[in-house]
């Protein structure tokens, strides 16, 4: 019972938190609340028993793409975000930005709700419960070789994609 | 509550009592060897020997007035500290400070002397201790002063650069050790090697070892490398604007970062409580001899290395030690493979 | 689980101390705020402009290469632990990635992300030794 409680508290301050990063018009704030997303997320994993799961996504998510964001946010220098002025009188005559928000925001509901209600394919997948650390780097470096090498590839391209999106002409970043 | 549940909560209230009282003591320790050094007294007024000294000072600081300056974010301002100390103090939990223990026969079961044992361990201080990059670059942000701002970036862009050094280091241990829980680290270290060689990670990751505590020293932004702070260039870096206990809060996060670095080496390095002559219920002394030691060379570089250039703190970390870090653990590797086979 | 409540209480105890700290000194220490105090210091001097300014694009590369690293790193620490399994093939594996890495590597050396000097030394220490 205990545990149960801990899920809905963890879960309720992770989707408030994340309510928030949209909720305000500071980017600061936003991204302040969504690290304390991330770190209810990171209890949750914790409760599943997935320990390391739980740490990448503090030292990854938490530590380093916030850092990131931040960053960003200093670099532009956006105190307050805008307030967009379109015409409010009627729900549908807004910005394309806004549409395409919606639509994805409907999407993920609908998929959500799917997911919820149909068969729990999770539970009868029968894969093993992969919870040591050591157990994780044996399946990663096995079974999942192709895609952990992928992944390096990936990481080249983002890094040199940041240089020369950072890099103006003729002169050195 | 049963008495182990209290034995256990008594033991996180120690160790979180003693945090607060080695930063207390740390502020001293520096001031006395800083004078020592320079042929001076250091504090000698208040109590003994300026024993007291911490606690007046604290308790000056608190009858101070708190400042905000005009155009600093209310919240975030006062936020950044929390985060600092909080981050200080919750890197701590895991790293475990002593043997089991029974208490001389008061408890069936032995307890474990430290906060938790989790057996991702060495990940967690290293999670936590990236948390600690906000305290800092929000205060910068949030003072809305040009010198906080400028030393909470060069602090944010520095912490992260010695992360990833001093993270290789660790998992060379971890390879080692075959371990990510602190406290079986320590235990993989007990016994001698030829009879008189302590079995210390010291001795197998010298290099690792060297590279460690150079991040670590960069990682709580003492001198040599104190950017954040740099008194001739940013008056006080981040924590310019602060004033009373909310700057108080700042080094005393530092300083309880220190403890914790030098006990982290401690443990994967140094053999952690096991050493000789002591029976094992009283090995945490050997703990907290070992951490002083490598708390004193912390002070001691502070007071003897002159301060780097920002430029050269940033190439030193990114292409000499990160990639020492790198191939470090590739050797180390290669060696344990070669030798296992 | 139980580990991690000690985690939890650590970081509540830290919360509460700064808590407390911040409160008293809200209690006991004066409050006589005037427009000279609450100014940002800038050596004496009447503040000029907003502080927080547009800065150097170098600190969002850092960030940037630092998160890519830092994948790395958390990669590493499942594979340091299961190295005695994978045994030398895990060991392939691995060098594998830091070679791919190492071409990202040393572009980002060679664009000069990792220079922080003024741009005059980095120009002279970067002029083909050839020409």
């Amino acid at each position: 019972m205990p545990e149960t409680l801990v899920f809905y508290l963890l879960a309720a301050l992770a989707i408030g938190a994340s309510a928030m990063v949209i909720g305000q018009r500071n980017p600061m704030y936003s991204v302040m609340m969504l690290i304390a997303s991330f770190g209810a997320l990171a209890a949750l994993y914790i409760q599943l028993d997935a320990p390391f799961v739980a740490v990448a996504q503090i030292i990854i998510y938490a530590g380093a793409i916030m850092v990131l964001f931040l960053f960003v946010v200093m670099l532009l220098n956006a105190p307050q975000e805008d307030r967009a002025e379109w015409d409010r009188s009627h729900p549908l005559r807004q910005p394309g930005v806004t549409r395409f928000g919606t639509l994805m925001a409907l999407l993920l509901v609908i998929e959500l709700t799917w997911a919820l209600t149909g068969p729990g394919r999770a539970v009868e997948s029968g894969a093993a419960p992969v919870s040591s650390v050591r157990e994780v780097g044996r399946v990663l470096f096995t079974d999942y070789m192709f895609a952990f090498e992928a992944t390096s590839i990936l990481i080249l391209v983002a890094m040199l994609g940041a240089v020369l999106l950072a890099r103006r002409e003729g002169e050195q970043p | 509550m049963d008495l182990r549940t209290a034995i256990q909560l008594g033991i996180i209230g120690l160790t979180f009592f003693m945090l607060i009282n080695a930063s207390a003591l740390l502020v001293l320790a520096e001031r006395k060897i800083m004078g020592f050094m320079q042929q001076r007294y250091g504090p000698y007024r208040v109590g003994p020997h300026g024993m007291l000294q911490p606690l007046a000072d604290i308790i000056k600081l608190l009858m101070k007035e708190e400042l905000r300056p005009k155009g600093a974010d209310k919240w975030l301002f006062t936020l950044a500290p929390i985060i600092s100390v909080t981050a200080a103090f919750a890197a701590f939990a895991t790293v475990p400070w002593g043997a089991q223990t029974t208490f001389f026969g008061l408890l069936d079961e032995p307890v474990k002397l430290g906060v938790a044992d989790v057996n991702v361990g060495v990940l967690v201080v290293f999670a936590v201790t990236s948390m600690g990059v906000y305290g800092i670059v929000l205060a910068g942000w949030a003072s809305n002063s040009k010198y906080s701002l400028f030393g909470g970036l060069r602090a944010s862009a520095q912490m992260i650069s010695y992360e990833l050094a001093y993270a290789t280091a660790l998992a060379s241990v971890v390879m080692l050790a075959g371990s990510l829980s602190l406290r079986e680290v320590v235990d993989s270290q007990s016994g001698v090697w030829f009879g008189f060689i302590p079995r210390w990670y010291v001795f197998l990751q010298p290099i690792g070892f060297i590279i460690y505590t150079i991040a670590g020293v960069a990682e709580t932004n003492r001198a040599p490398f104190d950017f954040p702070e740099a008194e001739q260039e940013l008056v006080a870096g981040y924590n310019t604007e602060y004033s009373s206990v909310r700057f108080a809060l700042f080094p005393q996060a530092e300083y309880i970062n220190m403890a914790t670095m030098s006990a982290v080496a401690t443990d994967l390095y140094l053999g952690g409580w096991h050493g000789p002559w002591l029976p094992p219920e009283y090995g945490w002394i050997w703990f907290l001899a070992k951490v002083g030691v490598i708390l004193f060379v912390y002070i001691w570089v502070r007071w003897t290395v002159p301060r780097y250039r920002y430029d050269q703190l940033m190439s030193f970390g990114w292409k000499i030690l990160f990639p020492a870090a790198v191939i470090n653990l590739l050797v180390t590797a290669a060696l344990v493979l070669y030798f296992n086979a | 689980m139980d580990g991690w409540l000690g985690v939890l209480i650590m970081i509540g105890l830290g919360i509460g101390f700064a808590g407390v700290m911040v409160g008293l000194s809200l209690l006991l220490g004066p409050k006589n705020p005037t427009p000279e105090k609450l100014a940002p210091y800038e050596c004496g001097m009447a503040a000029v402009g907003d502080a927080r300014e547009r800065h150097s694009v170098k600190f969002y590369l850092v960030a940037m290469i630092f998160l890519l690293f830092d994948i790395e790193v958390a990669f590493l620490y499942p594979w340091a632990l299961a190295l005695r399994d994978l045994g030398w093939p895990g060991f392939v594996q691995i060098v594998t990635f830091f070679l791919i890495l190492l071409v990202g590597y040393v572009y980002v050396w060679r664009k000069g992300v990792l220079d922080w000097g003024p741009v005059s030394s980095r120009v002279r220490s970067q002029r083909p030794k050839a020409a």
